[in-house]
């Protein structure tokens, strides 16, 4: 618990932002420009802009900026202009705890264990990826099974290589930037695998990831057993049928030394649960209204710990409106209340925000369960939008503006993705 | 010089005997063939402290459970290691098992077990209520409890080498013989080692190590167990240990609240033929979450963080096999099979006064030191002692590893403590072991690793031997 006696980091701050990658740098200045004066910005690493460091392969601001930036571009671009409003940035720091009174408890490396005390906080911590345990592949745990995140770590960060001979699991985007990017480092990359009978990451970097590079991607493919005592000699991998069951009579196998795994990402809510938020199933993140407030006053969320997002631009789009209703909340100027709830129907998994006002624009986020050509979004009666296709792996947005609503006099909104 | 005992093995009952000697004036060695010890058996089990009154009687088993169970409380007051009696359910579905719950209370009372009690459907699901309401009955034994075994082996080492004892650890015992003063000769690699008593705690491979010394013709075989770990957010869902009724083979499969929160479900029990084969399987995961769901449904697959497999070390017969062999000075610790870690403190006792019937002079060590310093859970400590810490120590505020909330210098204290691994690092601070199974951990302890041991990254391994985690960015052939 935190307690009175604690010594304060510095003073109380209008708005603090617990994750300084893409999301909370968004939040930090959508915070500055409605008002809000003291903001913090709190990470955990020596440097804020989180995962984008990384990311040194080129796609990043098209829809933001324009143009075709790296992710260290992207995210120098958002630091400077943290930095330029004159936010707080607090690094080589880790949000332990958020009071009911939304005092925060902090882990830090400069300042030992300290409080502060805020207005408004806005959740960005982003998500992990899925690890092997997760979806249980069976076989001997040699060194050599990672994350394509780590991976990616080791390589652009550390200046390492996570192995000579990889299979690559799961064919989310991490996984097929991995799949490039060990190529140019000289690494044999064996393939992509993927379960399901399409890929999970965006089409534009399956062209220009694998195809570009002669690597095979197999769908409705799956490891089914990695061997090797001390480090990965081989994994065994089969088809599966349409209950996703490998058909092991058609199994082989394939030498390698390393094991990728790009099996998703999941929304990272320790603090959220904690805190006791409003958790969505779905998602794993927490519910959000149109302000991305979540169930707890004056907590708001943005980015991958709300919903796993396919590209960064759609994260700072969402990160800066939640930081805007922040610092609107801490001025005491509070839009209408939300009274629509969305309802995930037909073909869609989850739409975020939750709820909508039907006085405002918003823009909703919604992910397909499965790929349809020639479809329409339907928001009941009441809007429908057009699309040549929807995927999976790519998140759609539909901008919803009042006018559909006005006519609309119900509770809740039901959403489904149909063919046309 | 020789030193008086050898132990070949650094699994739990090892470390144990190691610890238990070292209250004497004695020059013990323990030889363990893993770059740590614990890191077979030892680690991949289901970390439990039995009730008492699981194994039959006129076994070993059934005199060292009870007897080791009491154990516990005065060892983790000196060591310092993750235990709590947190107690046991063994559920009955139908009158039969009901009656067999019975059987097993009444062999309980019959050692003077406290606090057995046949409950009956409601109460067990007032107290338990994810527990199916299939079930009808069961034993409630509060002596039970959970215990992080890998700690309790690095703890007993840790006193045992501070009160004298020597350890080799990457160092397989590979022949054995008599020299004529009478003391053996022990080949370890490319070295000799001598001492004038061997106690062979080889786990899977004492029956190898028997045969080299022509001290026992018993084959130990293996029986595999794969154990699951839930999410940590799972916590609270199930509190005590909840059995079904077991069988001749197994305890069956369990639901193990463990010392740390995580809910962990399992083990099976098959034999296999190879004793390094600690793979999971589909057929294993299958079986572990149906026959789960049975006794508490909520349980989801969907909720699996890791996986595991252990080899359980099974001797004809199914009891220990501890005792003298036909060669005078050789005592053999082998069959250690569940309850083996419950038994161990009792084990070791008894191994101690068979030594000293072989002819092993026990004096008292005047400087032995029966306690461990206590190590820093920074987590869990109250704000006002982390803040001290902290003021310290930066290195107690710079988080290493979120999932588990370990600091870096908890790691970094791990390190000093002899963690030379990835793993090392894992079972010493529960650093990677949470949800992110390292993902975002591993890079920071690699490099902790590297600078607190001098290494290049390139040396750090997940076990030791070949389990390299990244190799050079050149081009060229696999160093």
């Amino acid at each position: 618990m935190i307690t009175d006696e604690i010594r304060h980091l510095a003073r109380a701050y209008d708005v603090v932002i617990s994750g300084g990658g893409p999301a909370g740098m968004a939040a930090a200045i959508g915070a500055r420009s409605q008002g809000a004066e003291k903001i913090l910005l709190i990470d955990r690493e020596r440097e804020a802009g989180g995962i984008l460091w990384q990311c040194i392969h080129h796609g990043f601001g098209l829809h933001h900026f324009g143009e075709e930036l790296t992710g260290p571009e992207y995210a120098q671009r958002y630091l400077e202009e943290v930095l330029e409003n004159d936010i707080d940035v607090l690094t080589d720091t880790y949000v332990c705890d958020i009071s009911p009174e939304r005092q925060l408890k902090l882990m830090s490396g400069r300042h030992g264990i300290a409080v502060v005390d805020a207005k408004a906080v806005v959740l960005a911590m982003g998500a992990r990826e899925r690890t092997r345990g997760a979806i249980r592949i069976p076989g001997e745990r040699p060194s050599g099974v990672l994350t394509a995140g780590l991976a990616q770590k080791f390589v652009n960060m550390m200046g390492y290589l996570p192995g000579r001979r990889v299979v690559i699991l799961g064919s989310g985007d991490i996984g097929l930037i991995m799949a490039r990017r060990l190529t140019l480092e000289g690494v044999e990359v064996k393939g992509v695998f993927e379960i399901m009978p399409h890929a999970n990451g965006l089409n534009r970097n399956i062209v220009q990831c694998l195809h570009d590079y002669d690597i095979p991607l197999h769908l409705s493919t799956t490891v089914v057993d990695i061997h090797g005592r001390q480090r990965v000699e081989k994994v065994t991998v089969a088809p599966v049928d349409g209950a996703l069951k490998p058909d092991l009579s058609r199994a082989w196998d394939i030498d390698c030394d390393t094991v990728l795994l790009s099996i998703g990402l999941i929304p990272e809510n320790e603090l959220s649960r904690k805190i006791d938020l409003r958790l969505d199933p779905v998602t794993s993140g927490p519910v959000v209204n149109s302000t991305m407030e979540t169930s707890m006053n004056g907590v708001f969320a943005c980015g991958n710990v709300v919903h796993i997002h396919d590209l960064v631009d759609f994260v700072s789009e969402e990160s800066v409106l939640a930081g805007r209703n922040a610092g609107a909340y801490i001025t005491g100027r509070r839009p209408p209340k939300d009274n629509i709830r969305l309802l995930p129907g037909d073909n869609v998994a989850y739409c975020v925000p939750h709820t909508l006002s039907s006085e405002r624009e918003h823009i909703v986020y919604m992910r397909v369960r499965k790929p349809i050509e020639k479809c329409s979004v339907r928001f009941g009666e009441v809007l429908e939008k057009k699309l040549r296709y929807v995927f999976p792996a790519e998140m759609v947005n539909i901008k919803v503006k009042p006018q559909f609503l006005e006519n609309f006099h119900g509770d809740a909104l039901r959403v489904d993705v149909v063919q046309r | 010089m020789a030193h008086d005992v050898a132990i070949v093995g650094g699994g739990v009952v090892g470390c144990a005997i190691a610890r238990e000697l070292s209250r004497f004036r004695l020059r013990v060695l323990l030889i363990e063939k893993e770059c740590e010890v614990g890191a077979g058996t030892s680690k991949s089990n289901s970390g439990i402290i039995h009730a008492g009154y699981h194994a039959g009687n006129g076994t070993l088993k059934g005199e060292l459970e009870w007897a080791g169970n009491q154990k516990w409380d005065t060892l983790r007051a000196e060591l310092d290691f993750g235990f709590e009696r947190i107690g046991e359910l063994m559920v009955a579905f139908d009158a039969d098992q009901v009656a067999i719950l019975e059987k097993y209370r009444d062999q309980g009372l019959r050692r003077a077990i406290p606090g057995l009690e046949v409950w009956d459907g409601e109460r067990v699901r007032r107290e338990e209520p994810a527990i199916s309401a299939a079930v009808v009955a069961a034993l409630h034994a509060p002596t039970a409890g959970v215990v992080n075994p890998y700690e309790v082996c690095f703890s007993l080492i840790d006193n045992a080498r501070a009160n004298g004892v020597d350890l080799m650890v990457d160092s397989r015992v590979t022949g054995i013989r008599r020299d004529a003063d009478g003391t053996f000769a022990i080949a370890v690699g490319s070295r000799t080692v001598g001492a004038r008593f061997i106690v062979n705690c080889a786990g899977l491979y004492s029956d190898e190590i028997a045969r080299m010394a022509g001290a026992g013709d018993f084959v130990v075989r293996a029986r595999k167990g794969e154990e699951y770990l839930l999410d940590k957010r799972l916590r609270g869902m199930v509190k005590k240990i909840v059995f079904p009724c077991p069988t001749p083979e197994s305890k069956g499969i369990l639901v193990i609240p463990t010392y740390d929160g995580t809910l962990m479900v399992g083990p099976t029990a098959h034999f296999v033929d190879d004793k390094e084969d600690r793979t999971t399987t589909a057929a294993g995961s299958d079986e572990v979450f149906r026959n789960v769901r049975r006794v508490v449904p909520g349980i989801s697959e969907r909720d699996c963080i890791a996986e595991f497999a252990g080899l359980r070390a099974v001797a004809a017969g199914e009891d220990f096999i501890i005792g003298p062999s036909e060669v005078k000075g050789f005592i053999n610790c082998a069959g250690i099979q569940s309850p083996g870690l419950t038994a161990a403190p009792a084990i070791a006792e008894l191994v101690r006064d068979m030594l000293q019937d072989e002819g092993l002079a026990l004096e008292p060590n005047p400087s032995f030191v029966p306690s461990v310093r206590k190590r820093v859970h920074f987590a869990t400590l109250s704000t006002e002692e982390q803040i001290r810490l902290a003021d310290e120590d930066r290195r107690y505020g710079r988080i290493g590893c979120r999932c588990e909330q370990i600091s870096e210098r908890e790691i970094v204290d791990a390190i000093h403590a002899g963690a030379r691994t990835l793993d090392g690092i894992k079972f010493r601070t529960r650093a990677g072991m949470g949800r992110c199974q390292g993902g975002f951990c591993s890079w920071r302890c690699m490099e902790l690793l590297s600078s607190e041991l001098d290494i290049p990254m390139t040396e750090i391994t997940k076990r030791g031997g070949g389990s390299w985690i990244v190799c050079e960015r050149e081009e060229g052939d696999d160093a």
